[in-house]
C-alpha cells in the first residue's frame, strides 16, 4: 500500500470540442417544443430590428435611386423681400441672364399671376380657388425640372397663340379634369387643357399649378408682361457651388442678398434624415424585445438545469468535471439563442423584402446588420446561459444515486 | 497485491447537528475481489457507495482508490479518476431515452477524450460482451429491464475500469433477469474486474464470495474473516 499511495494519477477527464457541440445540440433536440418557444422570443427581437433597419435602408436606397434619376443639380431662385417687406420682382429676361452664368446648363422660369384663379366652370364660386396657382411657364421648364407629361402635350410655340393650359397632376385632380381637351376657366375666360403632367418630385409646387404660355400670360394679365417669380436652373454638377454664389448678383445686382436660392434635393435628403431618427427609436424598441427574449432563454435554461439534476449527476459519475458540465449547458444556451437569431434574421429579411417590393423600392439590407444581429444573439446566448451553466456545474455528483 | 480500495477510519457526517451516515469505517478490497455490501435501507450503504466512487468526500478518515488518496485530489482529478478507473451501475439504469444502446454505451467514454467513431466501435464490443450484440440499434424503451441493465453495465465497463460499483443492480428486475445480471457480474469478475455490489437483498449477497454487513453506518460483519476469500487476478492490470 505504501507503493500504491504515492502513485499519481496521469489520467484526466477530457471532453472533445466536437462533443460539446453535439451535447448542446442534442439537449435542444430532446425538448423541441420548449426550444422553439424560447427561441421565438429572440427571433421576434432580431426580426424586428432587422426589419426596421432593412426597411429604412431600402427606403434610403429608393431615395438615392430617385436622386440619381432626378439629379441633385437643380436649383430654384425665388425673389426675395426687401427690408420693407415688399417682394422684389425678378427682372424680365432673367432666364437669359442666368443662362449666361458659367456652369449653367439650362434654365426655365415661371411667373405667377397673383390675381388670376382657375375654375372648373362658370357655375363655380369665385372664392373656390382650390389653392391652385396660375402661372406662365417658359417652354424649357418641363425639361429643366425633369417633369413628364401624363397625357396630351406640353406648351409649344404653336399652342401659345391659343388659350391653352397645361395642368399639374394635383391641379387636374382638384379641377376634375381627366383628359386633355376639356375646358376650364381662368377668371372669366375659357381655356382648353392641352396636357396634364405627372407628379414631380423636385418641384412639387408645379403639381398644384395651372400653366400657360408666356404670350397667353401677357394677354391674361391685361396686356402686361408677367414678372418671373421662380427660376429653375440645371447646373454642372461639378460647379454647382460657384453657380450658386453667382446667381444672386446676376438676378438682382442691386440687392443680391434678397434673392433666395434653393436646392430641392437637399429637402429630400433632410426628410430622410428625420426618418433616420425615427428608425433609431424603433431599433431601440426592437432591442427591448431582444432583451426579453434573452431573459426567456435564461429562464428556460434554469428550469432545464433543475429538471436534469439526475442527468448531471450521471455525467459526473461518468467522469465529467465541472467545466465539462458548464460547457455543455453554455453550448445549449448558445444554440438556443442562435436558433432564434437565424430564424429572426430570415423573418426580418423576408419582412423587409415584402415591404420593399410592396412599395416598389429596391431591397437593401446591409450585410453588417445581418452579421450584427447574429453576433448579438450569440452575446445574448452567452449571457443568458452563463448563470444556469454555473448552477449546473455546482450540482454535486451524488445526485446520480438519489432515488 | 495492491488494494483497489482502502478505507481507514472513514466517517461522513451530514447537517447540523451532525448525523453520522458512516461511522469509523475501515475496509480493504483487494484487486480482483468481488463483494456485496448488505444492509437495510438507511444503514449508510448509499453514503458508502458515494465515498467509494469518489462522488463524495468523507468528513474524517482516509480513502485510497487504486492507491490514490482522494483527499489530495482536486474535483477535476477525481472526475478523471472516475472517467478512467471506476464504472457505475445504478438501480434505475440511468440510460438516455431516445438514444440507441450503442450511443448510450459510447457515452461511457465521453469524458475520456475518445473520438466518437472509436467510442462507437468500443461500445459495440462492450454490448457483445454483455450479450446484447442483437440490440445495438435499440432504444431503452424497446428493451426489457434486464436488457436495459445490461446496457448500463456495458456503459460502466466500456472504458475497462479496474473497479465496478453497482447500486442495487437487480432492484428493479424480476428474479430471472436479476439472476442473469448476477451471472454477468460474475463473468466480469472472472475477467479481473473488482466488483462491489450494494444491496439489501440477502439472496443476491449469498451468491457473492465476500459479504460485508453495514448497520447504522458501521460495518458489523465481514464474511472474509470466516470464509475463504475468492480473489481473481487474471487479466488485472496495475
Amino acid at each position: 500500500m505504501s507503493v500504491s499511495a504515492v502513485r499519481e494519477t496521469p489520467m484526466h477527464s477530457r471532453l472533445l470540442a466536437s462533443d460539446v457541440y453535439r451535447l448542446g445540440f442534442s439537449g435542444l433536440i430532446a425538448r423541441p417544443t420548449r426550444a422553439i418557444l424560447s427561441a421565438l422570443g429572440i427571433a421576434i427581437g432580431i426580426a424586428a430590428m432587422i426589419a426596421v433597419v432593412g426597411i429604412s435602408s431600402s427606403s434610403q436606397a429608393q431615395l438615392s435611386a430617385t436622386l440619381d434619376r432626378l439629379g441633385t443639380n437643380l436649383m430654384t431662385v425665388a425673389p426675395g423681400t426687401s427690408v420693407f417687406g415688399e417682394e422684389q420682382p425678378l427682372p424680365f429676361g432673367v432666364g437669359g441672364l442666368v443662362q449666361r452664368v458659367d456652369g449653367v446648363e439650362s434654365v426655365g422660369t415661371t411667373g405667377l399671376l397673383v390675381d388670376l384663379h382657375a375654375y372648373r366652370s362658370a357655375a363655380t364660386l369665385k372664392t373656390d380657388t382650390n389653392g391652385l396657382g396660375v402661372m406662365t411657364a417658359s417652354s424649357d421648364l418641363l425639361r429643366v425640372i425633369g417633369g413628364h407629361i401624363a397625357a396630351g402635350s406640353w406648351l409649344t410655340d404653336g399652342t401659345s397663340r391659343y388659350p391653352v393650359v397645361v395642368l399639374g397632376a394635383k391641379s387636374a385632380e382638384k379641377l376634375g379634369v381627366a383628359r386633355p381637351g376639356e375646358q376650364i376657366l381662368l377668371g372669366d375666360d375659357v381655356y382648353t387643357v392641352g396636357g396634364i403632367l405627372e407628379c414631380g418630385e423636385l418641384a412639387p409646387e408645379i403639381d398644384t399649378s395651372v400653366l400657360l404660355g408666356e404670350r397667353q400670360g401677357t394677354s391674361a394679365n391685361a396686356g402686361e408682361r408677367v414678372h418671373p417669380t421662380s427660376v429653375y436652373i440645371r447646373a454642372d454638377e461639378e460647379r454647382i457651388d460657384s453657380v450658386r454664389q453667382l446667381i444672386p448678383g446676376t438676378v438682382a445686382p442691386q440687392s443680391p442678398s434678397d434673392v433666395t436660392v434653393g436646392r430641392p434635393s437637399d429637402a429630400l435628403a433632410a426628410k430622410q434624415a428625420s426618418d433616420q431618427a425615427f428608425t433609431g427609436l424603433l431599433v431601440g424598441l426592437g432591442s427591448v424585445a431582444l432583451l426579453v427574449g434573452g431573459i426567456g432563454v435564461a429562464n428556460t435554461m434554469v428550469i432545464s438545469v433543475l429538471e436534469r439534476r439526475r442527468e448531471i449527476g450521471l455525467r459526473r459519475s461518468l467522469g465529467a468535471a465541472r467545466p465539462h458540465i458548464r460547457r455543455q449547458f453554455l453550448a445549449e444556451a448558445l444554440f438556443l439563442s442562435l436558433l432564434g437569431g437565424v430564424a429572426g434574421t430570415v423573418i426580418g429579411a423576408a419582412v423587409t423584402a415584402a415591404f420593399a417590393v410592396g412599395n416598389g423600392w429596391p431591397i437593401s439590407i446591409p450585410p453588417v446588420v445581418l452579421a450584427g444581429g447574429l453576433g448579438a444573439t450569440l452575446v445574448i446566448g452567452a449571457l443568458a446561459g452563463l448563470y444556469p451553466a454555473m448552477r449546473a456545474a455546482r450540482i454535486p455528483p451524488t445526485e446520480a444515486l438519489q432515488s | 497485491m495492491s488494494a483497489v480500495i482502502e478505507l481507514r477510519g472513514v466517517s461522513r457526517e451530514y447537517g447540523k447537528p451532525p448525523t453520522r451516515a458512516l461511522d469509523d469505517v475501515s475496509l480493504t478490497v483487494e484487486r480482483g475481489e468481488m463483494l456485496a455490501v448488505v444492509g437495510p435501507s438507511g444503514s449508510g450503504k448509499s453514503t458508502l457507495l458515494n465515498v467509494l466512487g469518489t462522488l463524495d468526500r468523507p468528513t474524517a478518515g482516509t480513502v485510497l482508490i487504486d492507491g490514490i488518496d482522494v483527499a489530495a485530489q482536486t474535483d477535476a482529478q477525481l472526475a478523471g479518476l472516475r472517467a478512467h478507473r471506476i464504472g457505475f451501475v445504478f438501480q434505475q439504469f440511468h440510460l438516455s431515452e431516445g438514444v440507441t444502446s450503442t450511443d448510450n454505451v459510447a457515452n461511457g467514454l465521453l469524458y475520456s477524450g475518445v473520438p466518437l467513431r472509436e467510442r462507437r466501435i468500443r461500445a459495440v464490443e462492450a454490448l457483445h460482451q454483455v450479450g446484447l450484440g442483437h440490440r445495438l440499434g435499440h432504444r431503452p424503451n424497446q428493451m426489457s429491464g434486464g436488457e436495459r441493465q445490461r446496457v448500463a453495465i456495458a456503459r460502466a465497463v466500456v472504458h475497462r475500469p479496474p473497479l465496478l460499483l453497482a447500486d442495487e443492480p437487480t432492484g428493479n428486475l424480476d428474479s430471472k433477469s436479476g439472476a442473469g445480471i448476477v451471472d454477468l457480474l460474475h463473468e466480469l469478475h472472472g475477467e479481473g474486474t473488482s466488483i462491489i455490489v450494494i444491496t439489501h437483498d440477502n439472496a443476491l449477497a449469498e451468491k457473492l464470495p465476500r459479504r460485508i454487513m453495514i448497520r447504522d453506518g458501521r460495518l458489523t460483519a465481514d464474511s472474509s474473516s470466516t470464509s475463504e476469500r475468492v480473489v481473481v487476478t487474471a487479466g488485472a492490470t496495475p
